[in-house]
């Protein structure tokens, strides 16, 4: 058909570009994991090469295993992403359903309320919760973040998961309620099945910005028991700043699960974005 | 409607169970504290008691020369920061996507999944990481510009008041720049080849089909992206904070509102933190993203003409 789309210069400037900019976005990552596995003397010798029989060293790792509390600090992380996650989509889920299913009185209001959340960002009113959790005595336990990620994460949450539920059939749930079926049963038995695919979109976008935020550890949780990793290793770099094995070692051991599970998830996300992202 | 039937329904408890449970915590930790932390900028703090004192924190924060000095430079650091952003990411964000959206291009899935990886990563790991790659005590910075013949442009960028900034926003374009690039390839997938075809047969191919055709097409999106850009940034924090400290150094020269905030309301070193004045620069904040959205939504989305295919 049209030769200018398909010739190979094209196609060969096309890949060099790409190329080009692949390296650019991975060239730290990797510089930073094959650093880590190699003694201090290496590091600075060849900064760019591997470790190889010599320069192997675990001596980084160690360091970080003995003086860090990583395990733990893993674990907080994990109960607070994975609790927050959990409630963002299930009250997410069933606020979605109410929203696109049912036409009562201030439904459209309802919805504008909820979506403000999209643009105003949760930190702005970080002094009022922090004031709050102290009155509460929420300060420095896991439960003020997973409050606080709950409420974060629903606006987009419910804005996305309500644009899919529109789109589960009505016949469907009709048929549901002939056969005697509740609302509530409707909801958990027929229609959240339907939208497993939209959920796992919303998981992954709400669950990014919690694993990796500094700011809300930083003021609600710093204590050493409630440290997530995120504010771990920006506390252990911050002390261990000459001791450049420990430092990389720490920046891996924080990048590696991230990228396991984006590794798993990628087309997942990628999926979800490039389907229901733009409206 | 329902009210006109002979058996009025009764009143659908099920939709309030359903909603309840979203709207009760997303009002009480998000939308109250936002509403106190707005009320907080008009009290000050006189012996364990608020007092209101109308707008005299935002006075203090404009007009008093210690803290508007501060403030007005993490005002220009953040637009300039904002700038940097727009000009760089996004006409890389849109070269990537046309790259990947062009046809038959192989290896596709991975540069996708390749691109995309530092957005992943924390602003503390991309912070760090990079803090160590341009370390003049490292050297793999100026290695790698010896290696292109470029070695007496290195400087020790992280340090120096002149490029601090510069050098910080591109770390953040770096690590961004895979939601521009998904966002428009997104948008380009969806402009139906019938549309493409025709421009073909009227002689609009290579270059000129991308200018006339497909760029005004995906606008909205890169509309959609300014405004995550722009919320994203004048809240933005983490970057700062793990790679230059709460100080923002070198003398400041890279602070921003939400380092700003931060010191000012929470403390550092000798200087006691202050709750209201940090809700004052929360509210300025606050204000700022709010006029940032509505020109959005109020005079650019309009103006976006979309088309429904």
């Amino acid at each position: 058909m049209n030769k200018a789309r398909h010739s190979p210069v094209h196609s060969i400037a096309a890949h060099a570009i790409l190329i080009a900019y692949t390296m650019i976005a991975l060239f730290p990552v990797v510089v930073i994991v094959i650093n880590a596995f190699k003694s201090r003397k290496a590091i600075f010798r060849a900064p760019l090469a591997l470790p190889d029989k010599d320069s192997f060293s675990l001596i980084g790792f160690e360091t970080v295993l003995q003086q860090g509390d990583f395990l733990l600090y893993f674990q907080n992380s994990l109960i607070v992403t994975v609790v927050s996650l959990f409630l963002v989509l299930l009250f997410g889920a069933m606020a979605a359903f109410a929203l696109s299913e049912y036409r009562f009185r201030g439904n459209t209001l309802m919805g504008l309320y909820l979506a403000l959340g999209i643009m105003i960002p949760i930190r702005l009113g970080t002094v009022a919760i922090l004031q709050m959790m102290v009155a509460s005595g929420l300060v420095n336990t896991r439960t003020a973040l997973i409050l606080v990620y709950t409420a974060q994460g629903l606006p987009l949450a419910i804005f996305i998961l309500s644009e899919f539920m529109r789109q589960v059939s009505d016949d469907l749930k009709n048929a549901g309620r002939i056969d005697g079926l509740s609302e509530y049963r409707i909801f958990f038995r027929l229609v959240l099945p339907l939208v497993r695919p939209a959920m796992a979109t919303v998981a992954v976008f709400t669950m990014i910005p919690i694993w990796n935020d500094l700011w809300f550890p930083l003021i609600l949780a710093p204590a050493e028991e409630t440290k997530t990793i995120t504010l771990g290793a920006q506390v252990f770099i911050g002390q261990f700043v000459t001791n450049w094995n420990a430092v990389l070692a720490a920046l891996s051991l924080a990048i590696l699960p991230v990228l396991i599970l984006y590794l798993i998830f990628s087309r997942q996300l990628i999926r979800g974005i490039t389907s229901g992202a733009v409206k | 409607m329902a009210a006109e039937q002979s058996t009025r329904p009764p009143i659908r408890w099920h939709i309030a169970v359903f909603l309840a449970p979203a709207v009760l915590i997303y009002t009480a930790i998000m939308i109250l504290p936002l509403f106190n932390t707005l009320k907080l900028a008009l009290y000050t703090d006189a012996q364990n008691a608020q007092v209101f004192i109308g707008l005299d924190n935002f006075r203090l924060l404009f007009g008093d020369e210690r803290w508007s000095e501060q403030f007005w430079n993490a005002l220009g650091n953040n637009v300039w920061f904002f700038i940097i952003h727009m000009l760089v990411q996004n006409p890389i964000g849109i070269l990537l996507a046309a790259l990947l959206s062009s046809p038959r291009l192989r290896m596709r899935a991975f540069y996708r999944t390749a691109i995309f990886i530092p957005t992943i990563l924390s602003f503390v790991i991309a912070g760090f990481a990079w803090k160590l790659i341009l370390s003049p005590l490292w050297g793999v910075a100026p290695n790698l510009l010896d290696f292109v013949g470029l070695k007496g442009l290195f400087q020790p960028w992280l340090g120096k008041e002149a490029y601090a900034l510069t050098t910080l926003a591109l770390i953040s374009v770096w690590q961004f720049v895979g939601i521009p690039m998904m966002l428009i390839y997104a948008a380009l997938l969806s402009i139906p080849d019938e549309l493409l075809e025709a421009a073909e047969c009227d002689g609009v191919t290579g270059m000129a089909q991308f200018w006339k055709i497909k760029l005004p097409l995906v606008l909205p999106a890169i509309g959609i992206i300014s405004i995550l850009t722009f919320v994203g940034n004048f809240n933005a924090f983490d970057l700062i904070y793990s790679t230059q400290g709460a100080l923002a150094g070198p003398d400041f020269s890279t602070d921003i509102l939400g380092t700003f905030l931060y010191r000012t309301f929470f403390g550092f070193q000798l200087q006691l933190g202050d709750p209201n004045l940090g809700a004052a620069i929360a509210t300025a904040m606050f204000l700022i993203i709010l006029i940032g959205v509505s020109i959005y939504l109020f005079g650019i989305q309009r103006r976006l003409r979309r088309y429904q295919f």
